[in-house]
């Protein structure tokens, strides 16, 4: 079993999300993620003991495209999503942290 | 006490393929248009699936091969989570635990001449995307900044070294003989101005105390070093900063959390970057979209037929072959691939390898910098330049008319017309050049020359070697391809030896 799933780590996923959570939502999301990983953590059930671990769980490899450049969208499309553009460019509240 | 500097460089480097990553947009350098160059999969739709380049792939393996790195049987690729405006989809597609290629080496070489090489780890390469790019408002009244995702899904190949380089300058030496190898596989085109090629450097002190203790400073992670030049700057303040706060503070390395800290090349000094440190937690996973690569011994042998000869192999071949010293195989080298070939073809049809280098290295490198032309686009080309130098090895022209000959070759082609041998003869019969060692012609000057300068050959006879000069001088002047030595000899011995 894993461990359960305390606010203190619902905080921290949040703060990586950058998601402000009220106290209600810590609540709420420890109480719902707690759930799901519980659900998951039913695999733990199987016993794996003679499989061997993989590392990815398609069993495909080596899918390659030729490189050529195909046209994109134009722009008008890309930008139609965002919440918020000046027409050119996407547009987020201002980052303090200069890269 | 004594302090030894420990430097790690990352290196990442776009790719030359025509598309990006894992879409068909286009890779081109392009911000003069933002958003142009997007599709659902750069931009992180959902729905959307990524699917690896192969030349993109191909082209990792090959540097990696040339950094001597070993390549993975079997690779994939994980998803880097971090949240930043430029990063559409909240993770960067990147390599993990298995990237494709580790344990390589690059030898650089350094101090001076004779100063010996050395071999610089690399811990490993692996293949990642980029971000797009954020441009912030500098105005500082809070307004919004503003996404460019023409970049975002470039291939990049980050170079990981060993902590192996011990001072700013050797920084410096890695990373130009690093770029120098890049552009000899043309694998990236290293605009540093562009972002093809972008450095990070990671930088700590091992101090050693008088009693035999060694102390670690806390390392540092200097980002934002757009130049070699910054490269250097910031490492060798960084040292300076780093022991004044040991001095300080006797923090001491896992005392403290890794910090990250901005290159501020306009104030000189490294500043610190807020938040960078509670964000490391990139919670990798296996990117369950991508399907690992699997790389046969038929694959690896077909990349490893596209290497090149390496600039460090190069150089040892015009010393053996040319007879270059240290210095001048490295100039001739290291100024990139297509000025080496012009060298080799003009020492290969001059038939003097130091002379051509002479050439190469000190009149066409001057000329060309001074039009600002690259070797491609000088106007002599190497045909016509071995063909000049030929001459003088035949003893058909001197050293001094072939620069007369060269320079007027270039002054009198403004248009940047080609330059064929045939102007060669043009402007030696032109200027009369043509080196005259047939004496008869010489005598009747000489006398004259002898017979209007009664104080220098007066002087001579005295026992005045130098006077000898300025009537070496006026007979070079009245025969204008006189071979200097000729002269000389006539001269001396026409005045008897004092
Ligand atoms: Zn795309």
């Amino acid at each position: 079993m894993a461990a359960q799933l305390t606010p203190a780590d619902v905080l921290k996923v949040a703060k990586l999300a950058r998601l402000k959570l009220s106290d209600a939502e810590v609540g709420d999301y420890t109480a719902k993620l707690g759930g799901i990983l519980a659900y998951v953590d039913s695999l733990g059930e199987v016993n794996t003991d003679e499989i061997e671990p993989m590392v990815h769980a398609v069993e495909l490899s080596n899918v390659f495209r030729t490189d050529e450049a195909t046209p994109s969208l134009p722009r008008e499309a890309a930008l139609s999503n965002a919440p918020k553009t000046d027409g050119q460019f996407f547009l987020v509240p201002q980052i303090l942290d200069a890269e | 006490m004594t302090t030894t500097t420990i430097i790690g460089l990352e290196v990442h480097v776009q790719l030359l393929t025509n598309s990006k990553i894992f879409c068909g947009c286009s890779s081109a350098f392009n911000p003069h248009q933002p958003n142009v160059q997007t599709c659902p999969v750069c931009l992180g739709l959902p729905g959307s699936l990524p699917v690896m380049n192969r030349r993109a792939f191909e082209l990792a393996v090959k540097t990696a091969l040339a950094l001597n790195c070993d390549i993975a049987p079997f690779t994939k690729w994980d998803r880097k989570q971090y949240y930043y405006p430029d990063l559409p989809k909240g993770y960067q597609i990147s390599q993990y635990d298995l990237p494709f290629s580790d344990d390589g080496a690059l030898e650089i070489e350094v101090g001076g001449e004779g100063g010996g090489t050395r071999k610089i780890g690399i811990i490993r390469a692996h293949l990642e995307e980029d971000a797009g790019k954020n441009v912030h408002d500098e105005t500082g009244r809070g307004t919004d900044s503003q996404v460019d995702l023409n970049r975002a899904g470039t291939p990049l190949l980050e170079i990981v070294s060993q902590p192996d380089l011990r001072s700013p300058q050797e920084a410096k030496r890695y990373l130009e003989e690093l770029k120098l190898l890049l552009t000899y596989l043309n694998v990236s085109d290293c605009n540093m101005q562009e972002g093809s090629l972008r450095c990070d450097a990671n930088v700590n002190l091992h101090i050693h105390q008088d009693d035999g203790h060694k102390v670690a400073t806390p390392i540092v992670e200097i980002k934002n070093l757009n130049s070699f030049r910054n490269v250097e700057l910031a490492i060798e303040f960084e040292v300076k900063r780093q022991y004044e706060e040991w001095e300080k503070t006797g923090k001491k390395m896992g005392e403290v959390a890794k910090e990250t800290r901005g290159w501020d090349a306009a104030r000189g000094k490294t500043v610190p970057q807020r938040g960078k440190e509670e964000a490391s937690d990139y919670r990798y996973f296996p990117d369950p979209d991508l399907v690992p690569v699997t790389v046969s011994a038929e694959l690896l042998d077909s990349i490893r037929a596209t290497l090149c000869e390496f600039p460090a192999d190069r150089r040892e071949r015009f010393k053996g072959t040319y007879g270059l010293s240290d210095y001048d195989a490295r100039v001739t080298v290291d100024q990139g691939q297509a000025f080496a070939d012009y060298f080799e073809e003009v020492a290969g049809l001059c038939g003097d390898g130091k002379q051509a280098c002479n050439w190469v290295t000190q009149d066409v490198l001057r000329e060309m910098n001074e039009r600002n032309l690259s070797i491609g686009e000088f106007p002599i080309r190497a045909a016509v330049l071995g063909n000049l130098l030929e001459r003088i090895a035949k003893k058909q022209i001197t050293i001094k008319s072939a620069r007369e000959v060269f320079l007027e070759l270039l002054a009198e082609n403004p248009s940047r017309r080609p330059i064929s041998s045939a102007h060669i003869d043009q402007i030696i019969a032109e200027k009369g050049l043509a080196l005259v060692t047939d004496t008869g012609e010489l005598e009747g000057v000489i006398a004259e020359v002898v017979g209007k300068n009664p104080k220098a050959v007066a002087d001579f006879k005295a026992g005045k070697q130098a006077a000898v000069g300025a009537l070496i001088g006026q007979v070079m002047k009245a025969v204008k391809g006189a071979d200097p030595q000729t002269v000389r000899t006539m001269l001396v011995e026409k005045l008897g030896n004092p």
